[in-house]
């Protein structure tokens, strides 16, 4: 790593479906990747149902990417923080979310959770810290 | 453009992925991995079918880091090294396993 490593913040506000901002956020996070910069991803408004568990989109007859997120550690994207607010409001919590974990090569392949609920407050100081913020 | 596989035709796009996915068989397999001038042994098929089960279980193409790194996880380090995955397949092992594989081309290759 050098000095060029850059904090990216991904913030994904819409529904998974109905339009093609969340799958279009999904495959530039994996493309991006390639490229050694310090990755975030966060999800609030309708962007928090774009983590839920049990997606089922056969009657919309388009792909159901959401197993896709899984792959996230994989691609070392780590850091995924849902805004507990969104949540709240919505009538979701954190147990309607997918389980996604990262393998940490560092600690013998130990399993750790990449969802992480953070409040309004805290949202606005990691989006503060960012040096590229990229809304989707 | 289509794969002619004992009569039955499979379309695929201009780079040779082929469009629908479900039409994937053994045989197709085999007549991509002539067409790329692989020729597919034990090792071949050991790295198409994890590209296989990785896309059933994450529903994406591995992008090659990504593969290599899983492959060494999973069939251990002498088949997970980018040296022996590009003996396997010289035009590199992700856009060529996954061609053969009935995959999209690799998420991530830029």
């Amino acid at each position: 790593m050098s000095e060029t490593v850059k904090k990216f913040l991904y913030v994904n506000r819409k529904a998974p479906y109905g339009t093609i901002y969340a799958l279009e956020s999904l495959e530039v996070v994996l493309i991006g990747a390639a490229f050694d910069q310090d990755v975030s991803l966060a999800f609030l408004d309708d962007g928090v149902f774009q983590l839920t568990k049990g997606q089922d989109t056969k009657e919309i007859g388009v792909k159901n990417f959401s197993p896709t997120y899984r792959a996230l550690g994989d691609y070392e994207v780590t850091k995924l923080y849902v805004e507990k607010e969104s949540l709240a409001e919505r009538g979701l919590s954190a147990d309607d979310l997918q389980e996604l974990v990262w393998e940490d090569e560092d600690d013998d392949y130990a399993e750790k959770p990449s969802i992480r609920i953070i409040d309004r407050t805290e949202m606005a100081k990691l989006m503060a810290n960012q040096d590229v913020v990229l809304s989707f | 453009m289509a794969y002619d596989v004992n009569g039955t035709s499979v379309e695929h796009d201009e780079e040779g992925y082929i469009t629908n996915l479900s039409e994937w068989t053994k045989e197709l397999a085999d007549i991509i991995a002539k067409a790329e001038e692989v020729e597919m042994t034990d090792e071949h098929w050991a790295v198409v079918n994890f590209l296989r089960d990785y896309y059933e279980e994450y529903q994406i193409a591995p992008a090659v880091r990504v593969l290599i790194k899983s492959i060494k996880k999973s069939l251990g380090p002498e088949v997970g090294n980018n040296k022996y995955m590009y003996e396997l397949f010289p035009y590199g092992p992700a856009k060529q396993a996954c061609k053969i594989a009935g995959l999209p081309k690799p998420t991530g290759c830029v």
